[in-house]
């Protein structure tokens, strides 16, 4: 029994660490109908930057982290700029195929800068472990369970309850609709990129005691991303969260109780089982087009 | 004789009735016009009647058939065809292809025989090319076979999408506001089309239309729709006189 | 300019519309034939390796440009394909059994992906395939009995009928060069007969496809099933031709590259599977060459400017470093990904009838003619 509680609680850590990055898919998916397969990398670059702050310049922890989510969203912006702009509104296949060759361009080029070691930061988490009765939880994984639970109420809250996040909503809807209506489409975009990027940034950091800053870590831990914001219905925040935990859970259950090779496909498993009972997610909703 | 029967048809989405007990029936040769304000559940009904939407209750009969249960893909072979309220055209295809397609209820060979392209599939081609001809030649659209639907105006287009129903060689047509975003001249060409259809194909024509100089113009019989619910059936006059309809079209 | 006039509906049925098609496809035909016996045998190697990609970009073509259902997930089909022939073969099946085996069996895996490909639309049928592709990578790796797991799979030389048909003869570039063809005419013939138009009609609007009589269900599972048969045949010749193959070989990587052949070739016509094939394969050899030969070129240029010797050869060395590190090729991948999508959306093949436009329109074309109206995004959920 503490067996599966322990491997219950871990599940949930790691569920947290999908569901941070498909957070930031969701956002973007949200205010623009994009999918930006290059999230996973956005993370990986977050890592990289917050090593150069913290590693390499021996800036304080909580400092380099501020600099790391800041450069993370002026680069966020910059992609909305520069690759996304001229393409939104297009086939959608054609964007995720450019954020496909962002993520490609990405990682081959953290890899030329930064080499292809593992790297390490010592942050206040990496040690100490907090203790529950028998159950024992690291720092470092209660971080990202903490930071995604707030993360997930922040932008819940700033989607639904103001008025920028009702300017997105209504981009997402119809953007040429929400020109007319004076909202400022091209900012809310570049915004929400920069959130985006910004949640990527958050995600990269907290991960970095957890899984080392490599340039592969960003396109494996997306890939495990985004059956959870699939699973909770791609455009919902509170789904990125449950659907990431679904995964985690299903991940870390499976690696221990099933025979190997199950861990890493369980949760493809569930994900084709949930498209074809129910296509749009647990908290997606349904799509039937008016003639 | 009745060729089409809507038998007290109802479609709830949620707590919203959008058509609500609608009985009415078509005879052969007949102009049949549907009525209403907007959201009154007009295109509901022809959703119904192509099998896009189920019906919470009630029956619908082709040609004596109760069709209320018949795939939507199957509704073209009865020989019901339709068009669509915002041009429904395959964008990205010529003019040619789009009107072929309309004739794919008539398709006859097997994908391993096109695969090789036999010769029946050569002759089963042509013959539908020489329909589709036809067809074109009825409402003058010889200028743009080659054309791309995405840079045809929306006259054009308009047209077109009566085309390739008419390819289906159907029984029964359902034009859905032929005349919406026409001019003036476009909508008495589709007036003089639409007479035609009924004379010359000597096909029913069930429609859905706003502007009331047309439907007076041609159909035979109206219907008027409001909240889902018939108010008034009869002669374009008729219809128009009723205390019903007056009140809401203006509001009494 | 030339006009055509039409007299007959059969000019609008043949592939080959009139004598220039027949002249210029002859002089392709005659190439190709001739280019075993004239090229070195990397380059005829590199040529097979066209071909192979040619044929899924063929069958993506179909699936993903005609029937609008996008798919990351053909290195699967491919890896089906490539591990039927190396089973059956290795089990005393004869080509001419396992080739066509290999094709049903990757058809009918393709049908089964197809079912639950009717209810999605876009984004979330292109993750279902990619996690249809994990799958069946994680049971390449596991299903030892059969596919050696992770050690990999030897593939003997082909035989054809008794005859050997080794993997750099002039032979097996005629047999990739036989399918390649046999596969773009099954595609043009169901192109211009009813299936194709449901495919196309399919991805341009569902609903009326519907009303017009097309049965969704059924051709979106017959366009996978298709396209999921020919990238199995792809599979046979690409095991022959590797010799080897392991589950590694056939990752979400594969599968970009084969969406990547579309892309660049233009998702529009078969031409755009051909050239998108040659590019895709041939910016291997090409970026190598340019490795070698772009630092030695620069500092040549930089010297003879008259920039100080050593200054040039660092120059150099700093430019071969580039060129020889590590991760350079997926960076350019990535770029070219990105560039083709912003700035030449019709692909190679666009840009050839852009091209062909220019001259037969001469002096008159404009720049306007092909540019791409704005469009806005609008919600796909109601639609």
């Amino acid at each position: 029994m503490l067996d599966f509680i322990q491997q219950l609680v871990s599940g949930i850590a790691l569920g947290c660490v999908y569901g941070l990055i498909a957070l930031g898919f969701v956002l973007i998916y949200k205010a623009t109908e994009v999918v930006n397969f290059a999230q996973g990398d956005l993370m990986m670059l977050g890592g990289f930057f917050v090593f150069t702050f913290i590693g390499l310049m021996g800036l304080d922890y909580w400092l380099g982290f501020l600099f790391a989510v800041c450069g993370m969203a002026v680069f966020g912006m910059a992609t909305e700029r520069i690759l996304v702009r001229p393409i939104l509104g297009y086939p959608q296949f054609s964007i995720v195929m450019a954020t496909i060759g962002l993520g490609y361009f990405l990682r081959s080029i953290a890899g030329m800068i930064w080499g292809t070691d593992d790297l390490r930061i010592e942050t206040p988490f990496s040690a100490g472990v907090l203790k529950v009765g028998d159950l024992v939880l690291a720092h470092d994984k209660l971080s990202v369970i903490v930071a995604t639970v707030i993360l997930c109420v922040v932008l819940y809250a700033f989607f639904n309850y103001t008025r920028m996040g009702t300017a997105m909503r209504a981009t997402s809807e119809n953007m040429l609709a929400a020109y007319y209506m004076g909202i400022p489409v091209k900012r809310v975009v570049s915004l929400i990129w920069a959130i985006s990027a910004a949640v990527a940034a958050c995600a990269g950091v907290l991960l970095a005691p957890i899984t080392f800053i490599h340039s592969n870590v960003g396109l494996v831990l997306g890939l495990k991303a985004f059956p959870a914001a699939v699973l909770g219905g791609f455009g919902s925040i509170p789904g990125a969260l449950v659907g990431g935990l679904i995964i985690g859970v299903i991940e870390s259950l499976a690696g221990f109780y099933l025979p190997q090779g199950w861990k890493d496909i369980a949760p493809y498993i569930v994900l084709l089982v949930m498209l074809v009972v129910r296509p749009h997610g647990l908290f997606g909703p349904s799509m039937r087009k008016k003639v | 004789m009745n060729l089409f029967t809507v038998d007290g048809i109802s479609l709830q989405f949620g707590g919203l009735k959008a058509v609500d007990n609608v009985s009415f029936s078509v005879s052969k040769g007949e102009i049949f016009t549907i009525i209403g304000p907007n959201g009154a559940g007009k295109t509901s009904i022809f959703n119904l009647i192509s099998r896009l939407y189920d019906p919470t209750s009630g029956k619908l009969f082709f040609e004596g058939r109760d069709i209320t249960e018949v795939p939507p893909h199957q509704v073209a072979r009865l020989g019901i065809a339709r068009t669509f309220q915002n041009i429904e055209l395959f964008e990205n295809a010529t003019m040619l292809a789009n009107l072929l397609v309309g004739r794919h209820c008539h398709a006859t060979t097997q994908m391993w025989q096109e695969m090789l392209f036999l010769p029946s599939v050569r002759r089963a081609e042509k013959d539908h090319r020489r329909k589709v001809e036809e067809v074109i030649e009825f409402l003058d659209l010889q200028a743009y076979r080659d054309k791309l639907i995405a840079g045809l105006p929306y006259g054009v287009r308009k047209v077109i999408e009566v085309a390739r129903a008419l390819c289906s060689e159907p029984k029964l047509i359902l034009l859905d506001e032929p005349s919406s975003g026409l001019n003036v001249e476009e909508t008495d060409d589709m007036s003089f089309w639409i007479r035609d259809i009924r004379s010359e194909l000597g096909i029913t024509v069930l429609m859905v239309e706003h502007d009331m100089t047309l439907v007076n113009r041609v159909s035979d019989r109206v219907l008027a729709l409001n909240y889902g619910k018939v108010l008034a059936s009869g002669t374009p006059s008729e219809v128009q006189a009723h205390p019903d309809v007056i009140a809401a079209y203006l509001g009494a | 300019m030339r006009f055509v006039f039409k007299t007959d509906y059969d000019q609008d049925i043949r592939i080959l519309k009139h004598s220039g098609y027949w002249w210029s496809y002859g002089v392709l035909l005659a190439v190709l034939v001739a280019a075993p016996f004239l090229l070195g045998s990397y380059l005829q190697s590199q040529l097979v390796f066209v071909f192979i990609y040619a044929i899924v970009g063929v069958a993506l073509m179909i699936l993903t440009g005609f029937t609008g259902q996008a798919s990351l997930g053909h290195a699967a089909f491919l890896a089906i394909g490539a591990y039927t022939a190396g089973f059956l073969q290795s089990h005393g099946v004869p080509f001419i059994v396992y080739f066509p085996t290999a094709a049903v069996l990757t058809g009918v895996v393709g049908a089964l992906v197809g079912f639950p490909a009717l209810r999605l639309t876009g984004i979330y049928l292109v993750i279902a395939t990619i996690a249809f592709a994990f799958i069946v990578e994680e049971v390449l790796a596991r299903w030892e009995s059969v596919t050696h797991g992770n050690e990999g799979m030897r593939v003997r030389t082909l035989d054809l009928v008794g005859v050997p048909v080794p993997r750099d003869s002039a032979s097996f570039y005629f047999l990739c060069l036989l399918v390649l063809v046999g596969t773009v005419l099954l595609a043009l013939n169901l192109l211009r007969s009813p299936t194709g138009r449901a495919f196309v009609a399919i991805r341009d609007s569902e609903t009326a496809g519907k009303s017009m009589g097309i049965d969704l269900a059924a051709y979106k599972v017959k366009s996978f099933a298709i396209s999921a048969a020919i990238t199995g045949m792809a599979g046979v010749l690409f095991a022959h031709k590797m010799t080897f193959i392991s589950p590694e070989m056939f990752t979400l990587l594969l599968s970009i590259e084969f969406i990547m052949v579309i892309i660049i070739g233009g998702a529009f016509g078969v031409h755009g599977a051909i050239l998108g094939a040659i590019f895709m394969v041939m910016i291997d050899p090409f970026l190598t060459a340019l490795k070698d030969d772009v630092p030695v070129l620069a500092a040549s240029v930089a010297s003879s400017f008259g920039m100080a010797q050593d200054a040039a050869t660092l120059l150099q060395d700093k430019l071969s470093k580039i060129g020889s590190a590590a991760g350079l090729k997926g960076a350019i991948y990535g770029l070219i990904i990105m560039m083709f999508i912003l700035f030449e959306p019709y692909g190679l093949y666009g840009r050839w009838l852009k091209v062909k436009l220019f001259f037969q329109l001469f002096p008159l074309y404009k720049r306007a003619t092909f540019k791409r109206q704005k469009t806005y995004v609008k919600s796909e959920r109601n639609r």
